[in-house]
């Protein structure tokens, strides 16, 4: 572990390059793989192949490199597998494809040493379940592998180190069977394996069955008090200290809105001053709207570039490659820059609106300037007040070394699911062994023998209760006791839809040419493609609407061929963002403590700049300021209508699901809710009723209406029918492999799925609501989309802390989360809501 | 979820006039003949999920039969109607009758019985001839309405059709509601899949906007009752 820049990518080689250069010359030593590196990013990979090259070169190790990629072609994998190299870097979805190779035992038999580079990265998502049920294939097929694992500074290295290492004793390598080592078997020799494991099998099975363990975290006590293996850790202490800075304009910000606009005249002079900046913003809309007012500011005509996750690939690597060559002053870029790639010299980060949390903060500073021995520069550009309050926060954070790293996962059952079809693929599997083996990684310590069973049932015929599915079964289990894959046409389906990155389905986005002489005429098909967008924000433009893409303002001219087809707006013409530009990340919530208790503590506002000290003020002088374990709620009439306002700071998506819940609670009691509005820090719900009338003759009102039983039924309820549930059952859906993406033999793109999974998802609730499939989703509910874990806890930690104020007016508080009004979707909104308004427009018409 | 959703009972399920033939537009997706006592669906493509089985390796829920057949079994309660009209692609193909679960194929009877039950021949289900009682008819002439699964391509006044899978999309203030619907000039109308994995195509697509030279209305499925949209009003896809 060590802290972004230490260099520790080339450190992980060198046991490894030792190793290789100790070996006898080529010919007499052992074939094979020796090293593999995986790494998050595909781009990560190449980059360190180059950077191995040129020491090994010097050094003239007889060692072969090699990458393989996505971009690998289909002759160099042949080869690859045929004759491998020493070391070879990729990806975790490579990695599974080589481990579900025929020949995988073989392949990775002699491997010594596995290297994984930005671990902190990868753990926290399913891509990071994915590589631990590869490396607990590869600690079964090459016995005493050394892992390694690369990591900037983390909350909790413990959960790293138990990643790299099996829990559990691993059966013997699957091919190792017969008593050879070097797994040169042929494929007869395999597929006849003894069946005397499958007999020993059941009398293990036994005592697991009894241990009582449950498909929850892995926790110290299901050990039986043992200690859980982990691997050494070397820390590397942090180099010198971040020249970190909040920039100050010295006058008011905004009380909401995330686009810092008026910071931008300042960080222009920053980019001017400077050789090279980073000026890293939180969502692509945010990117866009910043780069174009950057140029709009830019009479040096300064090299700026802009770089986000939905740009055409060939752009992105065109602003990459110019970076590289040190002919950019500034790029704009999303979290897609996040990782370790070294872009030569950088000398600023500047980071606009909130931080977030403090890890992700610290990792982006180290962006800058990639040595040890020298300050990291970097300012935090808040967008409005709350997030002057959080650059505080992140500022202290960043001063105390402290670190807010996510929780460790609880393993996906969709991803479980692709791994099991993907080791039928394979070779024959024993259902024991491969639990045994499964159970050895750490995000599956947990996982019962039953619900391992119902994931090999899901990809035998689906896991349905009515066994329709039997005569097509994918994987098969024979006489001997062994699940084998059906056919080569499922192999190759499995091959084609590895992964767990489920992108939206994405349209392209094309720049049409108006006709001059023929207004409304747009030729497609002539212009550039520009990248692409969400089928989702798509569906919501009609023809004229204009938005920012790819540093332009673009008119919508409507979809054709599942293109979007677009045109340049007239110079001077104001990009209509749609709606929703909040921020991708939650607040941590280690950096909401701060927040809250930056809050209430007057003498820590000295530290703050002087305008938030006198709002903070105005709001304890008109109201309270609630004490760093309260929640403040306010009630207050405004227009025709009556506010509820609550500040947990607990993040925008925890506030959405409060606010469904709330919204449903109160309609129950009568008060008639008519929408809701959240942000990072809090709600507002407006309602027909008056709820400070309803708690003053209900003193315990406001408390029923937070109580820890919201997240019972309500819930259920509502989280079914949302529609952030059907994205997430989608998801789980591709992943599992009930939806293929690519069939054999077919192109087909994301937006083409062939069945709509919102049909299926609808089905499956009403006919078997606890199938592996709806377990799956509901499990990433919990922590995902919605949230629902984190918003449990602060139910927990408000009870008998809630300190409510009926108000005449607003409050300086509440008026931050008012401005998100209208600004947001109104959830109170149905869909029957949105038919009658057309419905109307269609009467009118006939009436007038 | 807001309050003021206030349905207005008659509009739950509008009544047209077609040809001279009162219809009315059911809920359900269903079109209920009051006058001769018939209703008709269209697309129920029974057994989708087990062709995808058979044909793809994809394990959708195989659930979708007995969702079809319950929506159906609710309207025929409601209803009571002496004759039910299949307007073709009932299956999804030609073998999805050998594929269907006993249970299900005991509701199909069940349903059937005491009533005319006519199985219109669609493009997917031609050859679907026998095995599931009722009868079979290329097409069907109820009163002054001729009920066929494909729309002719030229305007035929009192001509019901299924076959497109209408689907009608509202977007409004950053949201997009996408419905089934009926589509109509008032002269023919196409109906909307009944099917529970039918999807849709939208109705300002060139298909369907075809069939209506003089513009059209959508009727969409709401939640709590039938929408009656304009052509201004539909968003293409």
């Amino acid at each position: 572990m060590a802290p972004t820049g230490a260099g520790k990518t080339l450190a992980g080689f060198l046991p490894s390059l030792v190793a290789l250069s100790e070996r006898g010359p080529q010919g007499l030593r052992p074939k094979g793989l020796h090293t593999l590196y995986v790494s998050p990013l595909k781009a990560l990979a190449v980059d360190i192949a180059r950077n191995l090259d040129a020491p090994i070169a010097e050094m003239e190790l007889p060692v072969r490199v090699e990458t393989r990629t996505g971009d690998t072609p289909a002759h160099k994998r042949t080869r690859q597998i045929s004759r491998p190299p020493d070391i070879l870097l990729t990806t975790p979805e490579q990695l599974a494809l080589l481990i579900a190779h025929r020949e995988a035992a073989a392949f990775f038999a002699g491997l010594r040493c596995v290297v994984l580079d930005e671990l902190h990265a990868l753990v926290t998502s399913k891509r990071g379940d994915l590589l631990a049920l590869a490396l607990a294939r590869l600690h079964r097929l090459s016995p005493g592998l050394a892992a390694i694992g690369l990591s900037a500074t983390v909350r909790q290295p413990d959960e790293l180190r138990k990643y790299l290492v099996p829990q559990g004793p691993l059966p013997p390598p699957p091919s190792a069977a017969e008593g050879t080592l070097q797994g040169g078997e042929t494929e007869g020799a395999r597929d006849d394996e003894p069946s005397e494991r499958g007999r020993e099998a059941p009398r293990r099975a036994a005592p697991r069955a009894r241990s009582g363990l449950t498909d929850g975290p892995p926790s110290p006590a299901a050990d039986g008090g043992i200690a859980a293996p982990m691997a050494d850790l070397v820390t590397v202490a942090g180099g010198a200290k971040a020249d970190l800075r909040m920039l100050d304009l010295g006058r008011a910000l905004p009380i909401s809105g995330h686009t810092a606009w008026h910071s931008m005249p300042a960080i222009y002079d920053l980019i001017r001053a400077h050789r090279t900046t980073l000026v890293f913003v939180n969502t692509r809309l945010q990117a866009e709207y910043t780069f174009q007012e950057l140029w709009r500011l830019n009479e040096d005509a300064l090299p700026i570039a802009i770089h986000h996750g939905s740009l055409d690939v060939q752009q992105r690597r065109r602003v990459e490659a110019a970076m590289a060559a040190g002919q950019l002053r500034a790029i704009v870029c999303t979290a897609t820059l996040d990782l370790g790639i070294d872009w030569g010299d950088v000398d600023l980060v500047v980071n606009v609106g909130a931080p977030k949390g403090a890890s992700r903060i610290m990792q982006r500073i180290g962006r800058a300037n990639h040595r040890m021995d020298e300050p990291s520069k970097a300012y935090l550009v808040p967008g409005n007040r709350f997030e002057m309050l959080e650059c505080q926060a992140a500022l202290d954070a960043v001063e105390a070394a402290a670190q807010d790293t996510p929780d460790a996962r609880l393993g996906a059952l969709d991803v479980l699911a692709q791994h099991v079809l993907g080791m039928a693929c394979a070779d024959a599997f024993d259902p024991l062994d491969l639990y045994d083996e499964i159970v050895s990684a750490v995000p599956y310590a947990g996982l019962t023998w039953e619900s391992f069973e119902q994931v090999v049932d899901y990809v035998a015929t689906g896991g349905y209760a009515l066994r329709a599915y039997e005569r097509f079964a994918k994987i098969l289990r024979g006489p001997d006791g062994l699940w084998r894959v059906r056919d080569a046409r499922t192999a190759q389906a499995y091959r084609m839809n590895v992964g767990t990155i489920v992108e939206a389905a994405r349209v392209r986005v094309r720049l049409g040419r108006s006709l001059r002489g023929k207004p409304g005429t747009v030729l497609p098909k002539t212009g550039r493609v520009l990248g692409e967008i969400e089928d989702e924000f798509a569906e919501t433009l009609t023809v004229g609407d204009t938005f920012l893409f790819a540093g332009e303002t673009l008119r919508f001219e409507g979809l054709a061929e599942d293109e979007c087809l677009v045109t340049r707006a007239p110079p001077g013409t104001d990009p209509a963002i749609p709606s929703y530009a909040g921020a991708k990340f939650p607040l941590s919530t280690f950096l909401a403590e701060r927040v809250r208790a930056l809050i209430a503590d007057p003498f820590a506002w000295d530290r703050l700049p002087r305008q938030i000290g006198e709002y903070l003020l105005q709001q304890r002088r008109r109201s309270v300021l609630p004490g760093e374990r309260d929640l403040l709620v306010e009630t207050f009439p405004r227009g025709k209508r009556h506010y509820l306002t609550a500040f947990p700071f607990e993040g925008r998506l925890a506030h959405q699901t409060l606010g469904m819940l709330l919204t449903r609670r109160l309609e129950r009691d009568g008060l008639r809710p008519l929408g809701f509005a959240a942000n990072d820090y809090g709600i507002a719900i407006w309602t027909t009723r008056d709820v400070s009338e309803r708690a003053a003759r209900d003193p315990d009102f406001i408390g029923d209406l937070f109580a820890v039983d919201m997240l019972g039924d309500d819930l259920e309820a509502w989280l079914d029918e949302s529609a952030m549930m059907k994205r997430t059952f989608r998801q789980c859906a591709v992943i599992a492999g009930l939806i293929e993406r690519h069939h054999p033999g077919l192109k087909k793109s994301g937006r083409q799925v062939t069945i709509s999974t919102d049909l299926i998802y609808d089905v499956l609730r009403k006919h078997q609501p606890d199938h592996l499939l709806l377990r799956a989703a509901r499990q990433d509910a919990a922590t995902g989309l919605l949230d629902v874990r984190r918003l449990g806890m602060m139910l927990e930690r408000i009870q008998g802390r809630i300190i409510h104020r009926s108000l005449d007016r607003v409050s300086p508080l509440s008026v931050s989360v008012m401005l998100e009004i209208g600004r947001e979707r109104v959830y109170g909104e149905g869909a029957d809501e949105i038919l009658a308004e057309a419905e109307a427009e269609l009467l009118q018409e006939a009436l007038s | 979820m807001a309050a003021g959703l206030r349905l207005e009972k008659t509009h739950k399920h509008p009544t047209l006039l077609l040809a001279g033939e009162t219809l009315v537009l059911d809920l359900c997706g269903g079109l209920w003949l009051p006058e001769h006592r018939t209703l008709i669906v269209s697309d129920l493509h029974l057994e989708k999920g087990s062709s995808y089985a058979a044909r793809s390796g994809q394990f959708l829920p195989p659930y979708d039969t007995r969702e079809t057949l319950a929506c159906l079994h609710e309207a025929v309660v409601r209803h009571d109607p002496a004759r039910v009209v299949a307007l073709g692609d009932s299956f999804h193909d030609a073998r999805g009758p050998e594929r269907m679960e006993p249970g299900d194929r005991a509701m199909v009877a069940a349903l059937q019985d005491g009533r005319d039950w006519v199985w219109i021949a669609g493009n997917h289900d031609a050859a679907v001839r026998e095995g599931v009682g009722g009868r079979y008819a290329e097409a069907l002439t109820v009163g002054g309405l001729i009920l066929r699964h494909e729309p002719s391509p030229q305007p035929v006044p009192g001509e019901i059709a299924g076959h497109l899978h209408p689907c009608g999309k509202v977007a409004m203030r950053g949201r997009a509601v996408r419905r089934r619907c009926f589509v109509t000039d008032g002269s023919r109308l196409v109906m909307p899949a009944f099917g529970a994995y039918a999807g849709g195509l939208n109705v300002r697509d060139k298909a369907i906007e075809s069939l209506f030279p003089n513009g059209f209305t959508a009727h969409l499925l709401g939640d709590g009752r039938v929408f009656a949209i304009g052509k201004a009003q539909l968003a293409r896809d």
